[in-house]
């Protein structure tokens, strides 16, 4: 049975991989560093399980002062040419598009047979089926494309150390934000946000909890800058609590919506910066440096209605 | 109260422009130091709440690794655009006869939401497709319809072009089961005993995605009127 840590196993071996790679890149002048975050990344991926709870709190540290002080760098390996792939478009067609879908189509599909199927019972493990689906179609569209394309032994991996490479540190962001919102709630920082709008705010009926809820997100998303820092913080403090527990609002319905209540708030602010600010500076708007820019200011008319019917949706679907 | 601080740690880290990294990080051992100040607790009691915060920061890494299985796309994503995926992306938007910036937009909303929502995320983004390719064809077809497009709208028809990709992005990616933050929302309600499918969260973000869709889409063909209305303006005799 495919479990979570052969797939873990797998994703380790790859950054393994770009680490190797990243060493050998002359074109970085950063190299050694790339090397020392993705190799501390697989080590994370590979023996995670084994390290102890400080261990990898060390590890993160390490991570996080490579990343955050030194900085990574892009490395540029060897690839093909724009003539080359307008060429290979031509004569390829749309067929390039198969292997990419055949990657959502595995994980929906593999997801779908674990819960229906004997033999996906048998095949894929019960805990986070989905990510493991995710895993087993990434292997089956690399091993077909690799089939088709006949591409150089390590095309595949030094295209996506390309790509990691310009992601960069910022691939650790998701996984930093789960973990900040894992201490808040030690911390109980929900829970004093919670008290703090429970003695200001009157949640005396589901309408008034959802639309708290709602707003919370996107205002708690705009101060800090995103959807993922929200979400935990006041989920623990109004979502469930109130919406959930008291008002008896569907869980699965509340949680997703919220999310979305707070991409409103990513829409509205300047601290999302990959995504306001950094086009605003490759579009070479005028107005780049200003905290509401060009980007911020054609996105608020949308995103301040879609907040209003998030608010609509949650009331009439959660408490169907 | 005084927990707070940890938020206090983001906002000014993040207004002071340091690396996100370093800010989440030192919020964190703020939040739990914050959580162990009482009367009584000495330097020695606060380092060990530093250390123990550290280790629990540490656990909830581990624990939401899940979220590195995603970058397995990318050697199979990198590999086609290798073999020309990305020229070949290209070269169907062109062939779409709708020489307005609206309706550029408007094929782009629905092509980023759709490829987004089948968890192709990388197909769009400001790098890879606004800057060398959206944003030019929009405005293109602008100053089409109108030679002397003045630069306030030229700058605006840019800014809807970086919008309408992150509307399609946000309001699209929330449908496909493995990505980030469906995975983030399965993760903390698991801390609290709660276990959900994300098959599910999935399902539920779609009417907020039709909405979305609904507004933004409105309000491109509202700014084609108004593109317009400023084409006619300037053709007027003075």
């Amino acid at each position: 049975m495919i479990t979570l840590e052969h797939v873990y196993a797998v994703v380790g071996l790859m950054f393994a991989a770009f680490a190797v790679l990243s060493i050998v890149d002359a074109s970085n002048p950063k190299r050694l560093l790339n090397a020392a975050f993705w190799g501390l990344l697989a080590l994370s991926l590979l023996f995670g399980s084994w390290l102890g709870d400080l261990g990898n709190g060390v590890l993160v540290l390490a991570l996080v002062l490579i990343g955050g002080v030194g900085g990574l760098g892009v490395g540029r390996p060897a690839t093909t040419t724009q003539e080359e792939r307008r060429e290979s478009a031509g004569r390829r067609g749309a067929w390039l598009f198969l292997p990419a879908l055949l990657i959502p189509l595995i994980a929906v599909g593999g997801t779908l047979l674990q819960d229906h199927t004997g033999l996906g019972a048998a095949l894929i493990a019960d805990r986070q089926t989905t990510v493991i689906a995710l895993g087993l179609g990434c292997v089956i569209a690399l091993v077909a494309a690799v089939a088709w394309l006949r591409p150089p032994l390590l095309a595949p991996l030094q295209e996506g150390r390309k790509l990691m490479d310009s992601i960069g540190w910022a691939a650790l962001l998701p996984q930093m934000l789960a973990s900040l919102g894992a201490v808040f709630v030690i911390a109980r920082v929900g829970e004093v946000v919670g008290g703090l709008v429970a003695d200001f705010i009157p949640l005396n009926g589901p309408l008034l909890a959802v639309t708290a809820y709602c707003l919370g997100m996107a205002l708690f998303t705009i101060v800090m800058g995103n959807a993922f820092a929200a979400f935990p913080v006041m989920t623990a403090a109004i979502g469930l609590p109130f919406v959930v527990q008291r008002f008896g609002g569907d869980v699965v319905v509340v949680s997703a919506i919220g999310m979305l209540a707070g991409f409103c708030g990513t829409l509205m602010t300047p601290m999302a910066a990959n995504f306001n600010v950094v086009p605003a500076n490759l579009l070479e708007l005028p107005d780049r440096n200003a905290p509401l820019n060009g980007v911020i200011r054609a996105q608020i008319p949308t995103a301040l209605p879609l907040l209003v019917a998030n608010i609509a949706l949650m009331y009439l679907l959660a408490f169907r | 109260m005084l927990v707070l601080l940890g938020i206090a740690v983001v906002v000014a880290g993040f207004v002071a422009r340091i690396n996100p990294l370093l800010v989440i990080l030192a919020a964190a051992i703020t939040t739990g130091v914050c959580a162990a100040v009482a009367p009584g607790v000495g330097p020695a009691a606060l380092w060990a709440a530093g250390v123990d915060t550290l280790a629990a920061f540490g656990k909830a890494f581990n624990d939401s690794r899940y979220l590195h299985v995603v970058w397995l796309v990318l050697p199979v994503i990198g590999l086609l655009e290798r073999a020309g995926m990305q020229e070949k992306a290209r070269g169907l938007i062109a062939s779409v006869r709708a020489a307005t910036a609206g309706r550029v937009l408007l094929v782009y909303l629905l092509l980023r939401q759709a490829t987004a929502a089948l968890g192709l995320t990388s197909l769009g983004g400001h790098p890879q497709m606004v800057r060398p390719l959206v944003a030019p064809m929009a405005e293109a077809a602008a100053e089409t319809r109108d030679p002397a497009l003045p630069d306030r709208l030229r700058f605006r028809v840019r800014s809807f072009a970086a919008a309408t990709d992150n509307v399609g992005l946000f309001f699209g990616e929330d449908i496909f089961i493995a990505i980030g933050s469906i995975l983030l929302i399965v993760g903390f309600l698991q801390q609290y005993g709660i276990a959900v499918e994300p098959l599910h969260l999935a399902l539920w973000a779609i009417p907020t995605a039709v909405v979305a869709f609904a507004i933004h889409a409105t309000r491109l063909v509202l700014f084609d009127r108004a593109l317009a209305r400023a084409a006619a303006g300037a053709e007027e005799p003075r």
